[in-house]
């Protein structure tokens, strides 16, 4: 049920920019106080019968006239007729699909890609098949209607009973309010009962207070960090404000501030606004650089394993990464239509994929070539090789579509100048999770204390009876089956491909080199510090810039501290 | 033990160099008869595309040279000496830039077309003196050579050594990719620096500057070849090879390792930067694709393959990879990282000696039949692999 308002009239005329608009509004105010009585009791939901058809002819008739004037007056009648498609008309017209056929019926044109469009009847809604372009004729718009046409939606939908609609026409009149807006929205706002429409449609309010020099409207629009609040201020600041209130000659309710008052209160509303905008920008810098590094860490925490904690060089790491990322792409289309649940089964998936060739690679080449560290970095090179090969040819050299979920994709909103990706927050906290996860099995299970042992004295742990060819198949594929977990994540984030893994295999020995071989807190922090310290370089240096320093970076650091930021000490550093 | 004083003479003296150089020089003399002498369309005739080819494998083979120094002798294995060889190759390329003058697509009379382009005004500073040949040639030597000595002095000198070598040499290569790629680096971006026409003032297009070509890289080769010979051979190579068998020991000694393992590091910089020139205006392009990590950790499979610690086996193996690489690409392009790959495992598996591990065992063999009057051979290729 719509509570029928005096707004739409009002807008309509004055966003047509018509001075006699406002003339008449009092008597278009009548009409509507009118056809409000009248239309109270009258349900709605039967409106389509032909009484209705007529009525709503007449209205759409009347847009169909050479004059722009005298179509600006029919857009005002449809939306005072309170008919429930008038918000349809109205943005198909704005769109230029309402269409006249040869034989007079109003269209809607759905598609107007190709020579045939398909059409549906403006006022049944019924489908009229596909139509000769030939056959149509367009409702031409200009401007002053365009921009008349944008209010009256937006105003149409504030009265909509749906939130969602009411936020979003909320956002648009942000800047867009003018004098006949004004006072209407002022009843709109005392109604509204969602706390962010209220809140936005008093700061749609406040900027055009202020562009009237008033210098309470300033107390509204502090805290805002809305790029359109910034410039409004800013623009009050300025002082350009003065002019536009000496020749508007608007009547004002409120004060009349002096010109200077309100381009002190502008600025300092403004300088509050920029400090407060500073803070957010470093937070979203700290958030994509944590992003960033999650990743990082993500994808170097299988090498801490098999690298760190091992001694075994391998190059295909990265390769098990894109296994792992394949491996999502394969679940989802086993399970099309369902890419949550694929995606939730392709952790393990992925998980177990990865362990599998991680224990293929090192039965089939690392173990003989143990103590011989050069050697396997060239074969498990040509292995990378290989693999990377097999899924050009298998499967596609072209990068494959992994679906985002519904729950994963979107941001979280803090504020006009904060908001935060859902799926790197999701791929933030799994490489947490997974760290724990590995953490605990490192330090709180048996196999984490065995392969300690191994990798301390391996001819004493062997000694004192734990099998060391077992520990070794075991870590390796944990830390290959880690590299898949992290293909799942990546396959979030970036294009799934056959050089997926190629892009992060120096990075990720880096991240391990830099952290402190043996070391998996090394590697987390090393790994964060790295994404945040590119983050904030990118900004004065460019992305690929940001990159060559930090590469570089690196390399001066491992010759000042040739065992990483978390040098192993005792024993286990020997060797 | 050397009946020469002189220690570049030294090689000469040697078997396996004398053999060396003897097949190197035959090879290069039979291409050139193959290539003049014989007629066209003779089944024998070496066509110039042909002899094109078989100089960019020598440029190839050069650097595997240069490879091997380090990594057969010195125990470095450097993943980044495609960085060096680009360094050299862009020094050469960019002379070759500044001869084409003003027969440009834009016919600028000064800037190379790209900076026209870009809407560059003038050359940018680290581009002057490259219009001179000398200065060119000399900035082959001299830029790879810097480069590795900066960065051999810190590494060496902390002590960075084995696998995280390695990696850091990677990591610069691949710093050194990320920035040549950059086109504010003026040094033409994605698509680097082609179109060349002349060296010296010979054309770059004909079949008489190609051969020219093909010859002087033979000639580098054995120089180069030769040079490390002499290195190897001498006190110094003993050191080296004490350092890659037992770097701690050597160094208690009494031994400066670091200063060892930087001079024969910047040796081999500066041969790979020399490679590098070599095989630009042959292939008659040089572009950021020669710094990736790929390439240069190819080079040390050629190594691997013909048998490290060597010298002849790097050209060996330079030249057999190369060559399947030509064969594969061609006939199944799609086989090519198999094959590659494959090559990777299988030789680090079952070949560690490589090819010219198979060699010596066979050569070996017989001499073991043979009365061990020659047995003094402590400078031969076998006995050195031991690592």
């Amino acid at each position: 049920m719509r509570i029928f308002p005096l707004t739409p009239s009002a807008t309509a005329e004055a966003s047509a920019g018509s001075a006699a608009g406002r003339s008449c509004r009092c008597l278009a105010l009548l009409i509507l106080l009118i056809s409000l009585c009248l239309m109270v009791g009258t349900a709605q939901a039967e409106s389509l019968d032909a009484d209705d058809n007529a009525a709503a002819l007449d209205l759409l008739e009347a847009l169909d006239v050479a004059s722009y004037p005298a179509k600006g007056k029919a857009i005002d009648a449809i939306v005072q007729s309170d008919d429930p498609r008038a918000r349809d008309w109205l943005s198909a017209l704005l769109d230029g699909r309402l269409q006249r056929t040869d034989d007079g019926r109003f269209v809607v044109v759905l598609d107007n890609r190709g020579r045939d469009w398909p059409v549906e009847d403006a006022l049944s809604g019924e489908s009229l098949g596909e139509m000769s372009r030939r056959e149509l004729d367009r409702i031409g718009i200009n401007n002053a209607l365009r921009n008349q046409l944008r209010s009256a939606i937006a105003v149409v939908d504030l009265y909509s009973a749906d939130l969602a609609l009411r936020r979003a026409s909320a956002e648009r009149l942000l800047g867009e309010v003018d004098a006949d807006l004004a006072e209407p929205l002022a009843g709109v706002i005392e109604r509204e009962e969602d706390r962010r429409v209220r809140a936005r449609l008093v700061q749609a309010l406040a900027i055009h207070r202020l562009e009237q020099g008033e210098v309470d409207a300033v107390a509204d629009l502090q805290g805002s960090l809305h790029p359109r609040v910034r410039v409004a201020l800013a623009r009050a600041a300025s002082g350009a404000i003065e002019s536009r209130a000496a020749s508007g000659a608007i009547e004002s309710r409120a004060v009349m501030g002096d010109d200077s008052v309100v381009a002190d209160a502008a600025q300092a509303a403004l300088n509050s606004i920029e400090q407060n905008l500073r803070i957010n920008r470093g937070l979203e810098t700290l958030y994509f650089g944590l992003s960033l590094g999650s990743v990082l860490v993500l994808a170097a925490i299988g090498l801490a394993i098999t690298f760190g904690v091992m001694g075994v060089i391998n190059m295909a790491h990265g390769e098990l990464i894109m296994l792992g990322a394949y491996t999502t792409w394969a679940m989802q289309q086993l399970l099309p239509g369902q890419p949550g649940l694929a995606l939730i089964l392709s952790i393990p998936a992925g998980f177990l994929v990865a362990a599998l060739a991680g224990i293929a690679i090192e039965r089939g080449v690392i173990q003989f070539l143990k103590g011989r560290p050069l050697e396997t970095l060239l074969a498990t090179f040509g292995i990378s090789l290989i693999l990377q090969q097999l899924v050009r040819t298998g499967i596609s050299p072209l990068n494959r579509t992994v679906i985002t979920p519904e729950w994963m994709s979107g941001s979280l909103v803090i504020n006009d100048a904060l908001s935060l990706t859902l799926n790197r927050m999701y791929v933030l906290g799994f490489t947490l999770v997974v760290f724990a996860a590995l953490m605990l099995i490192m330090r709180r299970t048996r196999l984490g204390l065995e392969v300690r042992a191994v990798t301390q004295n391996r001819a004493m742990a062997r000694s004192m009876g734990i099998r060391a060819t077992r520990v070794d198949i075991m870590t390796f594929a944990l830390g290959s089956g880690v590299a898949g977990l992290a293909g799942v994540a990546l396959s979030q984030l970036t294009n799934v491909g056959p050089n997926l893994g190629q892009n992060y295999i120096i990075d990720s020995f880096m991240v391990v080199v830099f952290g402190g071989v043996g070391n998996l807190w090394g590697t987390l922090v090393a790994g964060l510090s790295l994404g945040v310290i590119n983050q904030i370089l990118e900004p004065w240096a460019g992305a690929v810039l940001a990159k060559i320093i930090v590469l570089v970076f690196i390399i001066l650091f491992i010759q000042k501290r040739p065992r990483g930021l978390f040098p192993q000490k005792g024993r286990a550093a020997e060797g | 033990m050397y009946s020469s004083n002189f220690w570049l003479a030294r090689p000469f003296t040697e078997r396996s160099t004398q053999l060396f150089l003897g097949v190197l020089i035959a090879a290069l003399v039979l291409v050139t008869i193959l290539h003049v002498v014989v007629p066209q369309g003779h089944p024998l005739y070496v066509n110039a595309y042909t002899v094109n080819l078989l100089g960019k494998y020598l440029s190839y083979a050069l650097l595997a040279v240069a490879v091997d120094l380090v990594w057969g002798y010195l125990g470095i294995l450097s993943l980044g000496h495609g960085a060096f060889f680009a360094l050299g190759g862009y020094a050469m390329g960019m002379y070759l830039m500044r001869q084409i003058g003003d027969r440009g697509v834009y016919g600028h009379p000064e800037l190379p077309d790209f900076m026209v382009f870009l809407n560059w005004d003038s050359l940018p500073w680290y581009w002057a003196g490259f219009d001179m040949a000398w200065f060119a040639f000399i900035m082959v030597l001299l830029a790879p050579g810097l480069l590795a000595l900066v960065f051999g002095f810190l590494a060496f000198r902390s002590r960075v050594t084995g696998v995280y070598l390695s990696i850091i040499t990677q990591a610069l290569t691949f710093a050194l990719m990320l920035a040549f790629f950059r086109n504010e680096m003026g040094f033409g971006g994605n698509n680097g620096l082609t179109d060349f026409r002349d060296i010296l003032g010979y054309n770059l297009r004909i079949d008489a500057t190609r051969l020219g070509l093909f010859l002087a890289t033979g000639g580098a080769l054995a120089a180069g070849y030769v040079l490390c010979r002499a290195i190897v051979g001498s006190k110094l190579g003993r050191v080296c090879v004490a350092t890659r068998d037992a770097e701690a020991r050597t160094r208690f000694i009494g031994y400066r390792v670091e200063r060892f393992q930087l001079f024969v590091f910047v040796v081999s910089a500066m041969l790979a930067g020399l490679a590098g020139a070599l095989y630009v205006p042959q292939v008659g392009i040089i572009n950021p694709s020669e710094f990736s990590p790929i390439f240069s950790i190819e080079i040390v499979l050629w190594v691997a393959l013909g048998g490290r610690a060597t010298l002849y086996g790097a050209v060996i193996g330079a030249i057999l990879v190369n060559y399947a690489k030509t064969i594969f690409t061609g006939v199944m392009p799609d086989a090519w990282l198999f094959a590659l790959g494959a090559m990777f495992v299988l030789v680090t598996v079952f070949l560690p000696k490589g090819v010219a591990g198979l060699l010596t065992y066979r050569y070996r063999k017989q001499r073991v039949k043979q009365p061990p009057e020659h047995d003094d051979s402590g400078t031969s290729p076998g006995n050195e692999v031991s690592a």
